[in-house]
């Protein structure tokens, strides 16, 4: 598949900011006054920000209001409606933290679990499509869900949790990419389903149907060199996870470190999203002779 | 909302003939020509003329080469275009119900006014058969002419597709699959038509018919053997025996 950065961007974004405000939204973190303002207000940005992101995806923006009326089926359209109710409801919630030193705890609890559906609901857009068998497994939304968690701990400087969770975010990511990488072949889709002339023997494509690219061979049949594959993958787990883990044990929580290891932790998750697309394959490759 | 229809009056659909099919891509470009001049946003090209050219299509034909352990290798086109399927992933995925599958005849369209173009559903599809026009921003997919199959301006040998009204092999097939004694349910039913990727529980509703399998050729030696003088006699056989002794 594709990686557009503007999608890169926007999950790694956006899933950091909802974590974010997971955590304050929840109460495991109460700042107040203009502390709360930061928080709240780098919580929001980071969302906000992604949101941007993802509209540079659309090819009609303009009309992005009528994508919140499919939530009965569409995961994307859940996706849009969550992340409103989730700002909306916490907002009331980060106004009382920043202006009356007191957190309202039902609008924090349910704009927090907002929050990680939100994350949930964007997972599930990719988890639900069976067309990219490596997708279309329980490691997603767990990548997604944890990513988002030990991302918002990081922020927030809640060390023993944010070791314990980057801990689970690194096994996620390492079951996602070994388990993924024998998810095609368990798909059971091949040249032979795809033409459903299998049994007749052995297949070959002899001539592609056009000479040139077009929006299916770039969107979905997208290849890039496999040769750095392992390499990025250790790049993503150390930076992702490793180290902003061990500056969390060397160092204590300064605003230099934390900056740091936020930094090394969303460059080291930018590194896994660019995997988790550009390593997936899409069924459709196969009519055009693509093998996984 | 975008759910699917749990059934549907009618399965209008194609059956296509792999092994009629001679790879001409008039399907290709018939199809092409209508949907670009009639409804919804034209297909566009972009660097038509130039060093790379691409384009939106509807309708594309591969080719491929089979070989049987035991015979000679075949080559089969391999037309493809949207399969109308029953539980259409495309559908369910679009946030904005811009992509729906009509109760009344089972054909999936896409309101294109209300496409954002996030192109999800175009990921959705195992087939490739929606494509993101690159100049409308919209998603652009088969209608199954939907704009001539009813069209009472046209002449009744003209309300069927375009790609089924031009093909010159008489390779594609068009009617309702719900019907069990239309002329497609029979032909699919006569020759063994299948589903594409039925694993993707898609369940699509136009049907392939697999080639029929090809004569086989006599058993034939391919080479006289080797000349050879064993077991000649008479006038010949004394000339080979004198001439060896030299």
């Amino acid at each position: 598949m594709h990686p557009a950065p503007s999608i890169i961007a926007f999950t790694v974004l956006s899933g950091l900011g909802l974590g974010l405000l997971a955590f304050l939204g929840l109460g495991v973190a109460t700042p107040t006054g203009l502390a709360a303002f930061f928080w709240f207000g780098l919580g929001y940005a980071l969302t906000l920000a992604g949101l941007a992101f993802s509209a540079f995806h659309l090819g009609h923006p303009e009309r992005a209001l009528k994508a919140f009326s499919q939530w009965r089926t569409s995961w994307l359209s859940r996706e849009a409606v969550l992340v409103t109710a989730a700002l909306i409801v916490m907002a009331p919630h980060a106004a009382g933290l920043v202006f009356w030193g007191r957190p309202l705890i039902w609008f924090g609890a349910i704009g927090g679990m907002l929050c990680l559906q939100t994350v949930l609901a964007t997972s599930m857009i990719y988890a639900q499509l069976r067309s990219v068998p490596r997708w279309s497994h329980w490691t997603t939304p767990a990548v997604f869900l944890l990513a988002a968690v030990s991302g918002g701990a990081l922020l927030l400087g809640l060390t023993i949790a944010a070791q314990l969770l980057l801990a689970w975010l690194g096994l996620a990511l390492v079951l996602h990419w070994v388990l993924g990488d024998r998810r095609f072949a368990a798909s059971g889709s091949d040249l032979g389903t795809a033409t459903g002339l299998g049994a007749r023997g052995s297949l070959r494509q002899l001539e592609p149907p056009h000479t040139g690219q077009n929006y299916l061979l770039k969107e979905m049949a997208y290849v890039v060199a496999r040769k750095h594959a392992l390499k990025l993958r250790v790049i993503a787990l150390v930076l992702g996870c490793l180290v902003p883990s061990a500056l969390l044990w060397v160092a204590p929580y300064t605003v230099i470190s934390a900056i740091a290891a936020a930094l090394m932790h969303v460059l080291g998750m930018a590194v896994a999203r660019w995997l988790f697309f550009a390593e997936a394959e899409h069924v459709v490759g196969l009519y055009y002779g693509r093998r996984p | 909302m975008t759910a699917l229809p749990e059934s549907t009056e009618r399965k209008l659909g194609l059956v296509i003939d792999l092994d009629t099919c001679v790879g001409c891509h008039a399907c290709v470009v018939a199809c092409k020509g209508w949907n670009t001049e009639n409804y919804g946003a034209p297909l566009s090209d972009v660097d038509a003329y130039g060093a790379d050219p691409v384009g939106t299509f509807l309708n594309r034909v591969h080719s491929y080469e089979v070989t049987p352990p035991d015979a000679a290798p075949m080559v089969v086109h391999f037309p493809k275009s949207c399969l109308h399927c029953e539980d259409a992933p495309c559908v369910t995925v679009c946030p904005t119900g811009a992509s729906y599958k009509r109760t009344e005849d089972g054909i999936v369209l896409v309101n294109e006014s209300d496409c954002i173009g996030c192109g999800l559903c175009a990921w959705a599809c195992p087939y490739g058969a929606r494509e993101m026009d690159a100049l409308a921003g919209v998603m652009k997919k088969c209608t199954l002419c939907v704009d001539r199959i009813y069209n009472e301006n046209l002449l009744e040998e003209d309300r069927e597709p375009a790609c089924v009204r031009t093909c010159p092999s008489g390779a594609r097939h068009f009617g309702d699959l719900a019907d069990p004694e239309s002329a497609v349910s029979q032909l699919v039913v006569d020759r063994g038509g299948i589903d594409l990727m039925p694993e993707q529980g898609t369940r699509p509703i136009n049907k392939y018919l697999p080639p029929r399998q090809r004569d086989a050729l006599p058993v034939a030696p391919l080479q006289t053997p080797e000349p050879s003088t064993a077991g000649l006699d008479g006038f010949l056989g004394w000339i080979d025996r004198t001439l060896t002794r030299f």
